[in-house]
């Protein structure tokens, strides 16, 4: 019986049309998927391409170099030899010292950036005030105008610190974390103002209701906040923390213009490296390849950073929200 | 929290002045450490400034810095060119190649997660002191050891033979070849903005789609009718963020120029009065981008 309906069904002219259509838009289907295989395969590979360089490049010996059939893997993947590169630099960039602080000052900054940004980005999205709009043009225009235009004058400000002469000598801050503290605290790190339009955006997304609830029962404004909108935002929070890790830990203008380049963080000891390597001693290609494993060690713990956060990296993007 | 010794205000008021209390510390900031700063760039843009150990010293010079920085100094005139027909070259490519990114990661396929760890990437690989080192490397300048420069050349001079034959316009035709040429920087600067478009697509309600479907629209007319309107704000929010990131960019020859004028050379009334400079062809780009798009742009209501 279904079979004889079915043998019915094929003869109609209609179905034909049908079965021909969901053929060749079958076929477009399986083209489209190739050429997109393709693409995401060929610009990850423009991605991962440097990165690769480096790691490869820092396996090898001198002596691989020099070999023009050797590109990628070394002739021989010398255990010894790959532990004598980064033993080497792990001595010469001052490696646990260097990456502890960096990693201290890049967590401080983030953590009061993010703090900041939240509290700022509240103010914007839940409150009206005179010149609310105004002060948010404000916030872009700090992103808008190019560092180096309030550079000089930041590092006499810090220099001669008085707080526009409201205190009777002036401090120097320089050499010091101050200048890093007071400006993200205040929202005026570097692309501060990124993180707070980010952080106005969340919290315009999340429910009013919650909150008036909260308030109507009897929660104060901060505790509010700090209870019913902070655990909702959360997952933003972590990305403009991310953000801002990142971009204090490669940071080296700012770094270097309020600690110089002798402090002991991780960009000026790999800066420190192309004055340790003379030509006399070593050779040009034994330089290069103890200049890409230092960059491998500079990258490592940002990439360990973003393997463990990038779920949720992803998935707050996923679930919208960031920009809206 | 009652405010206590504020105790007739309306309602409305006691919002309000929280809201001063949520961004008081941007205020504060501001006026501190960004507006202080702005006048005092102005003053020190007319004057020789030199650092004394007990504070510093002002020269007023009138417009001599400006007049340095254009007539003098050797470099400045041709990197400032250089550097803003750069900005101009990668916005509308940067912008493409983001918005075609977007695409096509928020389609559905195999080692879309993957596809998607790796795009962003970039974000994280952004330490300007990497691209010295790699720029100074000599796998890239002695031994010829990357052989991407050749390649992408060759690429080049085949697609500029197809470009002629097509008698595609001159100027396209260059476009085209600076934009190949500049492909790995392109992609790496399409990071956030690939963020920002991804985000504004998954965002638009999918009842749309449905609808545009039981219509009949084929998938062109849905892309041009539904997708492109609704994510077109972030077009404008796209181009501000990519020329902010340009400052800081790796690779910035003017920004590289500026601060050694001021950190290398000490002369901070040139580095800043470049920067001034430097500043205005930025703002006159935006202001042309605003004038160009803010029409076109749709927005939907909240």
């Amino acid at each position: 019986m279904a079979a004889e309906l079915m043998r019915n069904l094929k003869n109609t002219p209609e179905v034909r049309r049908r079965k021909k259509f969901f053929l060749s838009h079958f076929w477009g289907e399986m083209l489209w998927s190739l050429v997109r295989g393709i693409l995401v395969m060929g610009i990850c590979y423009i991605i991962i391409y440097p990165l690769l360089i480096k790691l490869s490049s820092s396996m090898m010996t001198e002596k691989d170099m020099y070999d023009m059939l050797v590109k990628w893997i070394p002739r021989k993947l010398n255990y010894d030899s790959i532990v004598q590169n980064y033993k080497l630099l792990y001595g010469f960039m001052n490696y646990p010292r260097a990456l502890f602080n960096s990693l201290v000052l890049a967590t401080t900054v983030a953590l009061l950036q993010m703090i900041s940004a939240s509290l700022i980005g509240y103010g914007f999205a839940r409150f009206d005030f005179l010149g609310k709009n105004l002060f948010f043009v404000l916030v872009i225009m700090t992103l808008l105008v190019p560092p180096q235009m309030i550079m000089v004058p930041l590092f006499l400000n810090f220099r001669f610190f008085d707080f526009f002469g409201m205190m009777p000598v002036s401090v120097n801050l320089l050499g010091t974390y101050w200048p890093f503290i007071l400006t993200s605290i205040t929202g005026m790190g570097l692309r501060n103002g990124f993180f707070i339009y980010i952080m106005r955006q969340v919290f315009r997304g999340l429910p009013k209701s919650l909150e008036e609830a909260a308030l109507v029962d009897g929660a104060g404004q901060l505790r509010t906040f700090f209870r019913i909108m902070i655990p909702g935002a959360a997952s933003a929070m972590l990305v403009v923390f991310l953000f801002a890790f990142v971009w204090q830990y490669n940071d080296y203008q700012f770094t270097r213009m309020y600690l110089s380049n002798t402090a002991t963080l991780l960009p000026f000891s790999l800066e420190q490296l192309t004055r340790a390597f003379d030509v006399e001693r070593y050779s040009k290609e034994y330089i290069s390849i103890l200049n890409n494993t230092g960059m491998i060690m500079f990258i490592a713990p940002l990439l360990l950073l973003y393997a463990f956060l990038q779920r949720y990296f992803i998935e707050s993007i996923e679930r919208t929200g960031i920009v809206g | 929290m009652r405010i206590k010794f504020l105790p007739r205000f309306t309602l409305r008021r006691k919002r309000a002045i929280w809201g001063y209390v949520f961004i008081s510390p941007f205020i504060i900031g501001f006026i501190a450490f960004f507006l202080g700063p702005i006048v005092q760039s102005i003053i020190f843009a007319f004057n020789e400034l030199s650092i004394k150990a007990a504070g510093f010293d002002l020269k007023y010079v009138g417009w001599e810095n400006f007049r340095y920085a254009l007539r003098v100094d050797p470099d400045f005139l041709r990197v400032f060119t250089e550097t803003t027909v750069q900005i101009l070259v990668d916005l509308p490519a940067v912008i493409l190649f983001s918005f075609f990114a977007a695409n096509l990661l928020n389609q559905k396929f195999r080692g879309r997660w993957m596809a998607r760890v790796i795009f962003f990437l970039p974000v994280i690989l952004t330490a300007g002191i990497v691209y010295r080192f790699e720029s100074g490397d000599i796998l890239t300048d002695v031994l010829g050891y990357v052989p991407d420069e050749t390649e992408v050349f060759s690429v080049s001079q085949s697609m500029m033979g197809l470009l002629m034959v097509l008698r595609m316009p001159a100027s396209f035709t260059q476009y085209i070849l600076t934009a190949v040429e500049r492909v790995p920087d392109i992609i790496n600067a399409s990071a956030i903005p690939i963020v920002v478009f991804l985000s504004a697509l998954q965002g638009i309600p999918s009842s749309l789609y449905e609808c545009a479907a039981i219509e009949g629209a084929t998938g062109w007319e849905t892309f041009w009718k539904i997708t492109f309107p609704l994510v077109s704000p972030l077009f404008l929010t796209n181009i501000i963020y990519i020329i902010v990131d340009s400052f800081t960019r790796p690779g910035n020859t003017l920004v590289d120029l500026i601060n050694d004028a001021a950190w290398g050379r000490g002369i901070y009334g040139v580095s800043v009065a470049m920067t001034w400079m430097y500043f205005g062809v930025i703002a006159v780009i935006l202001v042309l981008v605003f004038l160009l798009l803010a029409r076109r742009v749709v927005y939907m209501e909240e």
